[in-house]
């Protein structure tokens, strides 16, 4: 026996390693001269106190459910899509594009008219990429992060001429029209006389990116696409020997993570902020790939991993408030440990794990 | 746009490609010997807040600089220790080390000077200040080539010329030396190196040595000599610019010089000259010039001028047969 038994892979080994994270972040908060206790306490609060956390919580949960099966799908072939925060910010102007064009009478129609419009572009942004790996043999991630750099100067670029609202100096374009918005969770509750704030931006998208997870779940593990993506990823020389094309592979995987990444913006861009604005990615696009590793690149887990970040994210804004002396970056390095211990050293702890395991296994055969 | 415009220009493009050369300089012994090193930008981003403390606190600029040279070696060895030890993939250990540097400065900032991230200004000897190179006042009225040599070449400060002297330094220890030569097979065949009883382990370790002192030096110019303090997120993508200056000086020294004066002359282009109008007829973008190291890499890389071929065995971890 050589591996470890399912359990401890799935659920021991990344919990040791997040249990690790905490702790370093712990450290880096008394250096700081603060209780990491109360700000443990605080962040929790801050993210699930009240129905206003909670709303703040799934709406930054929702991004990263996006974001994460976005890098998830590419990864299940090996191929390091880094390019998250480009396609999203490219689907955000397909989607605004579409929801700017006609005054839409009902959000019914208007969501999968932007559904459509932000997964185009954001699966066009990916195309490029995925073309020139295919094709041309070159390195994936280096033109993922440059195409984030060219995505971020072309919305730039027409939210300062074409695209900005006529007479204001703010580079955002025009509000939607009035049928383009989305039900937050309070309009949806209402009926059911559950109270919940009105102002919270969680909206029926966070639905959405569940329907996305379980699609992307179909897709991956019970498609003949899917498997071809995970045979490619696993081994793409068998592949080749098996008749499937590396290019076709490589090219849908990316365009469909590329789609993803792109309908991460339905949440900000329509739900939220229901106009075009410079900068909506705010970095989720990167958390994508903490969250996907996480969640060990399969839906399920990313969904509880979107969640733990959402918290985090959240509780991180109403930390500033309740402990002032601890800045909001306190939830990069978190992220960032947690990247470090469950991604690049998730052999450190894995490696010593597995020895104890054989010992036991052999033992137990002795 | 006359002559002294024109000196000037240029004048700004070697201060603002000081930066990009060492950071490019750096990822080439990491990337050459077989790491890929996407965290160019977090090693910068430490170090420049490292040594804007440290040379705030003693007044003197050198303990800055050797502060953030030691921060960023550190942010290189945590890399190591996670791909060369563990491992551990390459791509995600760079990411996470930006995201890591990005929090910590501005964590570790706020906590000690309480101005949202930002450290106090620098002054006096607790920045770098220009050299003055001998003549330089005697010949400024010499025609063409009085100002070449007092405004251009004359009158940066100390870590210019260290970068710029680095650069035939480091094409000579590349291919002039064992270790160079042994760091390149390395990156190409680690096999073959292990063979001949040469520590592969050992090799790549050395090259992150040098390559998190030269982005501490290059993340010490930013704070100490380009601005005087650091700013939050201060690198602003110069660390991926640097990699893509790499990418397209295909991962040679002296072409390196060259695309990170390419990029710096874009870079004070679109810092003096930002909307250009072309004979009246249209207007070339400001995101159009600064995107530009972009999308020449892109090309570059698709293999449409000439082809960018990596270190062979890049990104893959060593493992040694047993």
């Amino acid at each position: 026996m050589n591996e470890l038994p399912r359990w401890a892979d799935v659920v021991l080994v990344p919990l040791i390693n997040i249990a690790l994270a905490f702790i370093v972040a712990g450290l880096v908060v008394l250096a700081i001269g603060q209780n990491p206790i109360d700000m443990v306490y605080f962040m929790v609060k801050g993210a699930l106190g009240s129905t206003s956390s909670i709303g703040y919580t799934l709406y930054y949960t929702t991004n990263f459910i996006f974001t994460g099966l976005a890098f998830a799908v590419a990864m299940n072939a090996k191929l390091f899509n880094i390019g998250g925060e480009g396609q999203a910010a490219i689907g955000g102007l397909g989607a605004a594009l579409v929801l700017l064009a006609i005054d839409w009478p009902h959000w019914t129609l208007a969501l999968p008219a932007a559904i459509i419009g932000a997964g185009v572009f954001g699966a066009g942004w990916a195309a490029i990429p995925a073309y020139l790996q295919a094709k041309r043999g070159s390195h994936i991630v280096i033109t993922t992060i440059m195409f984030n750099f060219i995505g971020a100067a072309i919305l730039g670029f027409l939210l300062n001429g074409l695209l900005k609202k006529p007479g204001q100096q703010v580079p955002e374009s025009r509000s939607f029209s009035d049928g383009a918005h989305l039900p937050n969770f309070h309009e949806m509750l209402q009926p059911f006389g559950i109270a919940f704030n009105k102002s919270a931006p969680a909206n029926i998208s966070f639905f959405l990116a569940i329907v996305a997870a379980i699609l992307v779940w179909l897709l991956i593990w019970r498609s003949r696409i899917g498997y071809e993506i995970r045979a490619f990823g696993n081994s793409p020389g068998a592949t080749l020997f098996a008749g499937i094309s590396s290019v076709r592979v490589t090219i849908i995987a990316m365009l469909i993570s590329g789609a993803l990444a792109g309908m991460m913006a339905i949440n900000v861009v329509m739900g939220e902020q229901e106009r075009l604005i410079k900068d909506f990615v705010e970095g989720a696009g990167f958390m994508g790939i903490a969250v996907s590793l996480m969640g060990r690149n399969h839906p399920f887990g990313i969904v509880l991993a979107a969640f733990l970040f959402g918290m985090l994210n959240q509780g991180g804004f109403e930390l500033m408030w309740e402990m002032p002396e601890i800045s909001r970056e306190m939830v990069l390095v978190i992220q960032a440990l947690i990247i470090i211990f469950t991604g690049a050293l998730v052999n450190m702890t894995r490696d010593p794990i597995e020895k104890i395991f054989l010992r036991l296994h052999n033992k137990g055969a002795a | 746009m006359d002559f002294l415009q024109f000196i000037l220009t240029l004048d700004s493009t070697l201060r603002l490609s000081t930066v990009l050369l060492l950071a490019c300089l750096a990822g080439l012994f990491s990337e050459r010997s077989g790491i890929v090193d996407i965290g160019l930008e977090g090693k910068m981003l430490i170090s420049a807040f490292v040594a804007a403390a440290i040379a705030y606190e003693t007044g003197s600029v050198w303990m800055g600089l050797a502060a953030g040279m030691v921060a960023s070696l550190i942010f290189a060895m945590i890399h190591g220790v996670a791909s060369i030890i563990y491992r551990g993939d390459q791509i995600i250990s760079g990411v996470a080390l930006n995201f890591l540097a990005s929090g910590l400065t501005v964590v570790v900032g706020d906590a000690i000077y309480r101005q949202g991230g930002q450290t106090p200004t620098l002054a006096g000897t607790a920045r770098f200040s220009e050299i003055t190179l001998p003549f330089a006042d005697a010949v400024r009225d010499v025609p063409i080539l009085g100002p070449v040599y007092s405004e251009l070449i004359s009158g940066h400060k100390p870590l210019v010329y260290v970068a710029f002297l680095a650069v035939p330094l480091v094409w000579w220890v590349l291919f002039r030396t064992r270790f160079g030569l042994r760091l390149r097979a390395v990156g190409e065949n680690p096999s073959s190196v292990d063979t001949a009883g040469v520590s592969v382990v050992g090799m790549r370790f050395k090259a992150l040595l040098i390559t998190g002192l030269l982005c501490g030096i290059a993340g010490a110019y930013l704070s100490t000599s380009q601005a005087a303090g650091f700013g939050k997120e201060m690198t602003a993508g110069r660390g991926y610019i640097a990699l893509a200056a790499l990418i397209f000086a295909k991962w040679r020294p002296i072409h390196a010089m060259g695309a990170c004066l390419l990029f710096g002359l874009l870079e004070a282009v679109s810092n003096l000259y930002p909307n250009i109008n072309v004979f009246g007829l249209f207007t070339i973008p400001v995101q159009f010039t600064q995107t530009l190291p972009y999308i020449l890499t892109v090309i570059i890389l698709g293999g449409f001028i000439g082809r960018a071929m990596p270190p062979n065995a890049i990104g893959q971890p060593y493992v040694k047969e047993r």
